[in-house]
């Protein structure tokens, strides 16, 4: 009995669990949409997408451009909070990997502090495929950590063990009328997909056709970020868009 | 009898009965061949006709007021048919290469209509004239024609005319206008349409310097401010007005509230209890139009009103969001008279003639009396004959808000609102669309634009902070010069920086900002086979609704629409997949309220009414037994105080208060008050508002408190809530979102569509949820967000109104502490349950959502168990 209620609900009602487990490591969620491995000391952050607003500038929509200011201090104060020995961003942490260079002089020097006393990784994204020297910390395709691989775009294969950015998603309940539609961390507990860090990154319904097979559908569970607490959902309460 | 020979529908002049009106000989007055026309018809001009001609002929802008059935259509385009005929008389010269009258009305359907009309005389008389309508649907090879050929008259909107001002060739096709007609001026002034069709004809004027504008609009409360909108400023110091020509009053109309024997009920807007009344009214006429509030209540009302058709008369549905086939339908079967009664929407309510309706039957409460005034017009297109309006209140505070309606009515008072500053938006919009045709130079271009009526006002500074805006974004701390729209020339004027720009403006323009729509489309298999929407076969489409609605449905809810009751599959793309079921009680869109705030006019009326027990006999019964008993238990407000009643309900403590400020404004003071209730320690859970009142509850016990002091009643309701509660609440509200959205796509910062990417522009966008959110943080004073901000003060959150409501209550709130609930109070209580919570709801919403899964999960592990 007490095993068939773990699997359900595995901490006692009625407060919030506070841990995903993903392939039996402990991570835990934070409310800013970054996720942070204990046992690691290491932050995970993904889909930054710095530079968005300049990018669409180029196109002729003048977008407010102090979006990169602020994903960079919700990231400093993510960082501060959990103070990681080690950050590993996502992919897609630049919206065009050449903005990276054109980078605002105060933008970098954040960037670069941030950086100090701790490891840091950049793990290339569809949208930055060729990121510079010059924003510092390590540039890969793929890095595993204790048997988890972190990359970009999720793999699809059976095995899993893997934690991803690139799909954006969010969830969407229906409560008493009010629909409510949130950035989540989305797992079946084997594989996670990390929501968008950026401050104008979209996002896309966990629903959608996009997420395929990565998950087991009966295990599916959306971590929906709210101001303070991150709150999981059974999969078959999600609505689609 | 003449009618029956007339297509120009609006004139009225068919009955020899009226040549007493006319004037003494109108062949003196009216040219050839248009006075053998008329004798010919044996019709005589109207005074009100004669006198625009000639005041146009001289060039004098001129405002005609008549109500409908005033030929007002006719007479707005006589000085332009006289000067054309006049002209085709000369030997003619080459073929014409400019326009000479452009025709502007804010429904395409309506210049199509006009243009159908027009056509009549101008064959019979043989005019040598080119008459040619341009809308949205106008295929692109014509509107290329049309540039290059253009017609003597084009009939045409406002987008329309600011598309063809944004071309290179816009200074020669509008070089040698004479006359600009704005029809239904009353209901484009005042909005954003309005802002821009004001701006265009600034240009048009700058193109044209000899142009005469001539305005027509139904009666309206400040005539001169329309009058206003037709002439050129010179900045704020002079007002300079339009000649004002009015037509006389038509028959006072036949007005009043249906009687009912059935009980009225306390709250609701659905009408349904009169449903038998209202039956019996359309078998007594010829052709009834039902007027309603809301799509979702013409719906329901349609449907309810087919159950009791035992007759089988020929009763239609008409509202905006219907397939435009089904509508053009409809209207077809309106002007054939092949129709006993039409449920319609506001769609219906501007001028377009739909043949021969003998009753006006509004449902709920009209919300202000120049749209009562409008509708009741719709009965009776003709001027000598009492238009007959029947009114419907759906409940008791309605009923006396109809007798205020109908008591203004038969004074002819009108409520129009008030003009307000021309908004920012659509003027970075305009800028763009003027650099768009040629460079301009800044300084010129300031005093054309504060020559156009909503902007008079407008400071330098605020005029180049728009075109800082346009050119770079106008942020304050960084700036995209390299990625400029518009660039300075050496001679100091703006150009846009890449012929690409245009392309992006031309696709974008306009200031109607739908709500994002979903098709409603009808799958081909029939329900029950619990398929997926995407294994359904997609038939035909039904129509739109807004997202939103669609939002809130689950597959196998059912709703009404088009009439049907419909049962909701699934969403594809941007299909809603339904499929027809036979379930009676459809799960009705929710109500949205009136979707038009009442009146702060009427409002006042209502507030009077109700003071004067003397006046409460002209009420019917039931509801003067209501305010007796009301004025027995606690009291009725006077007209300039509030009442505050406090009283204690199952577990938690009330407090009610009477604005009459309309839902909007009442749900914003219901925000503020619960802030400040908190802060006084009141524990509020909630609030509720309807048109005429608010409730707020709590854990504390609101009555004592004030009693012994620990609550302020003048404090809790002053002024400064305006402040920093305002500001506090604003920062999270998602109607400031929804303000911030409209904002942002009319002024240019993103766009509906981009070159290019028409099918698959969803890719292109960034939310606006969050550009609201980094602009709101690191540049709190951005022109954008004070164009939203001007926005929704006057929309959707409505602070003016609460502003003027706080300053008229200073001093005059009386308190009662009850033991129960009051008579008056009844109807919004009766709303609690309909509506959401405020504040952290969401939040809560997300952590009951978790709790309530622990508990299933629990639950059904102990059956499973069993």
């Amino acid at each position: 009995m007490l095993n068939a209620k773990l699997d359900l609900m595995p901490e006692s009602a009625p407060s919030l669990r506070s841990h995903i487990l993903v392939s039996n490591h402990e991570m835990r969620p934070l409310a800013a949409g970054a996720l942070y491995w204990e046992a690691e000391d290491t932050l995970l952050v993904a889909d930054l997408h710095l530079e968005k607003g300049a990018a669409f500038a180029a196109l002729g929509m003048l977008l407010p451009p102090y979006d990169t200011r602020t994903t960079l201090e919700r990231l400093h104060k993510v960082i501060r909070a959990a103070e990681p020995s080690r950050v590993v961003a996502l992919g897609d942490s630049f919206h065009r990997s050449h903005l990276a260079e054109s980078l605002a002089e105060d933008d970098l020097a954040m960037l670069i502090r941030l950086q100090q006393g701790r490891e840091w990784y950049w793990i290339c994204g569809n949208h930055d495929p060729h990121l510079p020297a010059c924003i510092g910390g390590t540039i890969c395709t793929t890095l595993t950590i204790n048997g988890i691989t972190l990359r970009h775009e999720p793999s699809g294969n059976g095995s899993g063990r893997e934690i991803a950015g690139h799909l954006h998603p969010v969830a969407r309940i229906a409560r008493r009328g009010s629909v409510i539609r949130r950035r989540c961390f989305a797992t079946d507990g084997n594989r996670l997909v990390m929501p968008a860090f950026g401050a104008y990154a979209g996002g896309l319904n966990v629903l959608d056709e996009a997420f395929g097979s990565l998950f087991l559908r009966n295990r599916l569970e959306a971590w929906m970020m709210g101001r303070a607490d991150v709150y999981p959902v059974l999969g078959s309460l999600l609505l689609p868009d | 009898m003449a009618r029956a020979e007339s297509k120009v529908k609006e004139n009225p002049n068919d009955v020899s009965a009226t040549a007493s009106l006319a004037l003494e000989s109108p062949q003196a007055a009216l040219p050839e061949p248009f006075a053998g026309w008329f004798r010919k018809r044996r019709w005589h001009p109207h005074a009100h006709q004669l006198e625009l001609l000639a005041k146009v002929s001289e060039g004098r802008d001129a405002l005609l007021i008549a109500p409908t059935g005033g030929g007002k259509t006719l007479a707005g385009f006589l000085p332009s048919l006289v000067d054309l005929a006049r002209q085709g008389h000369r030997p003619k010269p080459q073929a014409r290469s400019a326009i000479h009258t452009l025709y502007v009305s804010p429904l395409k359907a309506l210049a199509v209509d006009i243009a159908r009309n027009l056509s009549t005389p101008i064959e019979e008389m043989g005019l040598p004239i080119r008459l040619e309508t341009r809308t949205g649907d106008t295929p692109p090879s014509r509107r290329a024609r049309q540039r290059i050929s253009p017609p003597d008259i084009l009939l045409t909107t406002p987008e329309q005319i600011a598309l063809m001002l944004s071309h290179k060739d816009a200074a020669e096709l509008f070089g040698s206008l004479k006359i600009v007609i704005l029809d239904e001026l009353h209901a484009l002034a005042s909005s954003k349409r309005g802002d821009l069709l004001a701006l265009d004809l600034a240009r048009l004027r700058t193109h044209a310097p000899e142009l005469t504008a001539v305005g027509l609009s139904a009666t309206v409360a400040r005539p001169y401010e329309l009058a206003a909108f037709l002439v050129p400023h010179k900045g704020q110091t002079t007002t300079r007005l339009a000649e004002i020509v009015t037509a006389r009053e038509g028959a006072k109309a036949d007005i009043s509230i249906l009687k009912s024997e059935a009980e009225l009920p306390w709250a609701g807007h659905s009408g349904r209890y009169a449903l038998s009344e209202i039956y019996e009214a359309i078998k007594a006429h010829r052709m009834s139009l039902m007027f309603v509030n809301t799509r979702s209540q013409a719906e329901m009302l349609f449907h309810e009103l087919w159950r009791y058709n035992d007759a089988n008369l020929a009763i239609a549905l008409h509202h905006g969001s219907l397939d435009v086939g089904q509508r053009r339908k409809v209207e077809a079967a309106m002007v054939a008279g092949k129709l006993r009664a039409v449920v319609c929407t506001s769609t219906l309510d501007l001028g377009i003639d739909w043949g021969d309706v003998d009753l006006v039957i509004n449902v709920g409460a009209p919300k202000g009396a120049s749209r009562l005034a409008q509708r009741i017009g719709r009965a009776n297109h003709r001027l000598d004959e009492p238009s007959k309006a029947l009114l419907v209140p759906a409940n008791r505070f309605e009923v006396v808000e109809c007798q205020a309606a109908l008591e203004a009515a038969e004074e002819g008072a009108q409520d129009t609102p008030p003009s307000r500053p021309g908004a920012l938006d659509v003027l970075a919009q305009h800028v763009l669309g003027t650099a768009c045709a040629a460079p301009f130079d800044p300084d010129q271009f300031y005093r054309e634009v504060v020559s156009a009526s909503p902007y008079q006002g407008l400071t330098r500074e605020g005029f180049d902070k728009v075109v800082e805006f346009v050119a770079t974004g106008g942020y304050a701390l960084a700036n995209y010069d390299r990625y400029a729209k518009l660039k300075r020339t050496p001679n100091g004027r703006y150009r846009i920086a890449h012929p690409k720009i245009a392309q992006q403006y031309r696709l974008n323009v306009g200031t109607i900002v739908e709500a994002p729509m979903v098709r409603v489309r009808l799958a081909r298999l029939k329900a029950g086979a619990l398929k997926p929407a995407s294994m359904l076969a997609p038939g035909r489409v039904l129509g739109e609704v807004e997202e939103y609605f669609i939002e809130q449905l689950t597959p196998g809810d059912s709703f009404a629409f088009a009439g049907e009751i419909l049962r909701f599959e699934g969403l594809r793309e941007l299909d809603a997949i339904v499929t027809r079921t036979h379930t009676t009680e459809p799960k009705v869109p929710s109500y949205e309220g009136g979707k038009f705030p009442l009146s702060t006019y009427l409002a006042d009326r209502v507030r009077r009414l109700l003071a004067e027990s003397g006046s409460w006999s002209r009420l019917p019964d039931q509801v003067s037994h209501w305010l007796r008993f009301q004025a027995d238990v606690s009291v009725v407000p006077g007209p300039d105080e509030i009442l505050v009643e406090t009283f204690p309900r199952g577990k938690k403590h009330y407090l009610v208060c009477y604005p009459f400020e309309g839902r909007l404004a009442h749900q914003s003071l219901g925000m503020l008050l619960t802030r400040r209730l908190e802060r006084a320690g009141a524990a509020p859970l909630a609030f509720v508002a309807n048109e005429y009142a608010l409730a707020i509850w709590g854990l504390n016990d609101m009555g004592e408190m004030v009693r012994t002091g620990r609550l302020d009643l003048t404090k809790l309701f002053d002024e400064d809530m305006l402040g920093d509660d305002l500001d506090a609440w604003l920062a999270s509200s998602s109607l400031m979102k929804r303000s911030f959205r409209v904002c942002a796509i009319i002024s240019g910062l993103i766009e509906r569509r981009h070159p290019g990417q028409e099918k698959t522009g969803r890719q292109m966008t960034v939310s606006s949820d969050l550009i609201y959110d980094v602009l709101r943080q690191h540049e709190p004073d951005h022109i954008l967000l004070r164009a939203a901000f001007a926005d929704a003060a006057t929309g959707l959150i409505d602070v003016g109104r609460l502003n003027q409501f706080l300053q008229r209550i200073r001093g005059r709130i009386r308190h009662i502490a009850l033991s129960q609930v009051s008579p008056l109070a009844v109807p919004v209580m009766l709303e609690i349950g309909r509506e959401s919570v405020p504040g952290e709801a969401s939040e809560t919403l997300l952590r009951e959502t978790v709790e309530e899964l622990i508990a299933e999960a629990l639950s059904g592990h102990a059956q499973r168990k069993a």
